[in-house]
């Protein structure tokens, strides 16, 4: 008997499975995940964008807010500039299409070393609830320019703002076959207490992340 | 019957000369021991200052309050758990369907052995020599860096608690805070003797040091080895529940990714994940959610740019499926958050390593008897004052104090007991059935209590046992309640 064998018959022991039930179990399984239904979740009474952002500043992200695309280089050329940093950063394509012409910022769509020191990406969808950035990973969207940079910069469509992860959920399910290979949420930059209990932030990730919320 | 057991009562094995240590202790003596580790480390000034800095219980308690409907969001955390459980062999099949159909190779370990073996052969099959691991609770069961070293890989733990243990020679002593038990010159010690670079003693300054060896790490590492926080049968993904972003490294930059798991942490769907998501960390840390949720569903896809080429799963037993269906089924809805643990008088005295094994506090003291054997733990079921702060903070509603309790009682029915404590019991049930006997007996006893308190009708010392080591006993008044009762009566 292989290992999966015996696991499979000392569970089905355990729980006196019946054969004759199997399909109707199964069913029943299946009946889940088709519904997927909404466990139970606390009051959400709030706004989506300004929840959003303050939940953000919560996890220790910063806010800024622009008017539309065409604003974002310049916006982060200002965010780079205020906070000292290098004014090269490696891209998503789809921020490497915006015009970053005269902002003086040097953007690279390529996959992410372990030397470069800020990354920009934009973002699928954005959770209300906690301030969270929802990532999916793609040729086009690799999950490591929001890793290795020291500052990752997000760059967030108001109307890609939705509620909770169940919302997320539901939209993904909408506009995609299924899930792609990572599905990163990111709060905030990575953070660690395992010395004395103090909190640390940049431990393997970003010490930082700044989200761009773009209002149209 | 289980591969690792042996390995409980002999010394650490196979661990390079680079990261041994002379002055700790590993924790991998057997949990029968408990009582004497617990003697030591309450006697331990280092121990016992770490445990006073250590506060998770006043964090938690904030990020509850941000619920306005904590005991419900409970009653649900509960019942999904128990619907995984439910059907826990259906469930599993349906993971494994799903991850097989996006290119996840899905291994069943029946024993700890097992698990070894696999990553062994995997790791052997793929020629990686450097392997980066994320925390895994699982692969401290197993003892799985230990046969990794001694079959001649490299393995670096790479979450800072989990490298600090590492360096120092030593296992966790908390399952989420596992180097909570050093202090900042313990690892201000450790980076000069393993980094050689001048000492630093400011945690920020610690912290960024271990980055940047870890950075290193990450981009050499060929095989990532992961736990898996739930494995989510309506995907088949991996869903990993992390602050530091070392689970993504070690998920994203080496062309392997080996996942280890227990067969009880499937969950049905994405949504129960969410619900569950909101207790786990709360409960855990305060948090409204961590720094960073991962669901990895397969290898790397055509075009992408990272991401590991292999992607496996291996779903573990060990032990796990003689809870199910038993009055300990219970214990396997832990979603491992460490609230018990972080709430425990117990717990917050010794600290984790004088559990023995894997898992301290109070679900360790279920688990582990559980897990390696009643007789091999026989001190953690009542390493509790039953005072019930576990089950009242846990979020899936582990009765706790009433699991130690059958175990306690598990141990009396299998004759487990010290033979003086069964001596005891037997000797009071004897004069206990015995009406003229058990007066004669209790009047000398209250007569030879109160002789024995001073003045102050206290007794200061018992003769035989601790007991009045740190605290007095009222005298007895010298009669017992049935003279006082006839007394009254006349």
């Amino acid at each position: 008997m292989s290992a999966r064998e015996s696991i499979v018959a000392r569970i089905r022991a355990a729980r006196a499975a019946l054969p004759a039930m199997d399909e109707t179990e199964r069913a029943a399984i299946e009946g889940r995940i088709a519904l997927h239904p909404i466990g139970t979740r606390p009051a959400m009474d709030w706004q989506l964008v300004p929840r959003f952002r303050e939940q953000c500043v919560r996890m220790s992200s910063s806010v800024d807010d622009v008017a539309s695309m065409a604003e974002v280089p310049r916006a982060i050329a200002r965010f780079l500039a205020d906070m000292k940093l290098p004014m090269r950063a490696v891209v998503w394509p789809e921020i490497a299409q915006l015009d970053w012409n005269g902002t003086g910022v040097t953007v690279e769509a390529r996959a992410a070393r372990g030397d470069d020191l800020v990354g920009i990406t934009g973002t699928y969808l954005a959770v209300a609830e906690t301030g969270t950035l929802m990532l999916l990973s793609s040729p086009s969207t690799p999950a490591a320019t929001s890793l290795l940079p020291e500052t990752h910069i997000a760059v967030v469509p108001q109307g890609r703002i939705v509620k909770a992860m169940e919302e997320a959920w539901a939209l993904t399910r909408s506009e995609r076959v299924e899930l792609p290979r990572a599905v990163n949420f990111v709060s905030g930059p990575s953070r660690t207490a395992d010395i004395e209990g103090q909190l640390q932030l940049g431990a393997h990730g970003p010490y930082r992340v700044h989200v761009v919320v773009v209002a149209e | 019957m289980y591969g690792s057991l042996p390995r409980l009562c002999r010394g650490r094995v196979g661990v390079g000369a680079s990261l041994a240590s002379t002055d700790s202790q590993p924790m991998n003596a057997p949990a029968e021991t408990f009582k004497s580790r617990a003697h030591d480390k309450l006697n331990d000034a280092k121990v016992q200052r770490a445990m006073r800095n250590f506060n998770l219980a006043g964090a938690r308690a904030r990020g509850i309050a941000d619920l306005d409907n904590f005991e419900d969001i409970r009653t649900a955390a509960a019942a999904i758990r128990d619907r995984s459980l439910a059907s826990l062999d259906l469930w599993l099949a349906r993971f494994e369907q799903e991850a097989t159909r996006r290119g996840t190779k899905v291994h069943w370990a029946e024993t700890h052995a097992d698990i070894n073996r696999i990553v062994i052969e995997i790791a052997r099959a793929t020629r990686v020599k450097k392997i980066i691991k994320s925390k895994s609770m699982v692969s401290e069961e197993s003892h799985l860096n230990d046969a990794l070293e001694a079959e001649g890989f490299q393995v670096v733990e790479t979450d800072l608690g989990e490298y600090i243990v590492q360096l120092a020679g030593e296992k966790p002593s908390h399952i989420i805070a596992p180097a909570i038990h050093k202090s900042r010159d313990d690892v201000a010690d450790l980076f000069v003797q393993h980094h050689k670079t001048p000492r630093k003693t400011d945690i920020g300054e610690l912290t960024m040091e271990a980055r940047k060896f870890l950075r290193e790490h990450f981009l050499s590492g060929e095989m990532g080895i992961s736990g898996g926080n739930f494995l989510i049968a309506e995907t088949g993904s991996l869903m990993l529940v992390t602050n530091e972003g070392n689970g993504r490294m070690t998920t994203t930059l080496p062309r392997v990714h080996v996942a280890i798991t227990g067969i009880e942490k499937v969950l049905p769907t994405l949504e129960d994940a969410s619900c569950i998501l909101r207790l786990l960390t709360r409960s855990a840390t305060g948090q409204s959610i961590s720094n960073y949720v991962t669901l990895n569903t397969g290898p790397k896809q055509p075009g992408d740019l990272d991401g590991p080429e292999e992607m496996h799963v291996i779903i573990v037993d060990a032990g796990r499926t003689r809870l199910l269906g038993t009055d300990m089924q219970e214990a396997l809805r832990c979603i491992r958050c460490g609230a018990c643990m972080n709430h425990c008088p117990v717990y917050q005295n010794i600290g984790g390593h004088a559990y023995g094994w894997v898992y301290p506090g109070p679900i360790g003291s279920v688990l582990t008897p559980n897990y390696i054997g009643l007789e091999n733990a026989i001190d953690l079921p009542n390493a509790a004052t039953l005072c019930n702060q576990c089950g009242v903070v846990c979020p899936v509603k582990i009765p706790l104090p009433d699991l130690m309790r059958k175990l306690r009682e598990k141990q009396v029915d299998r004759g487990l007991r010290p033979w003086q404590e069964r001596l005891g019991l037997k000797l009071w049930a004897w004069v206990a059935k015995r009406p003229g006997i058990y007066a004669l007996a209790t009047r000398i006893a209250a007569r030879l209590g109160r002789s024995m308190g001073g003045a102050d009708r206290v007794i200061h010392r018992l003769p035989g046992n601790g007991w009045t080591e740190g605290r007095d006993m009222p005298a007895p008044a010298g009669k017992t309640f049935r003279e006082l009762y006839a007394e009254r009566k006349r």
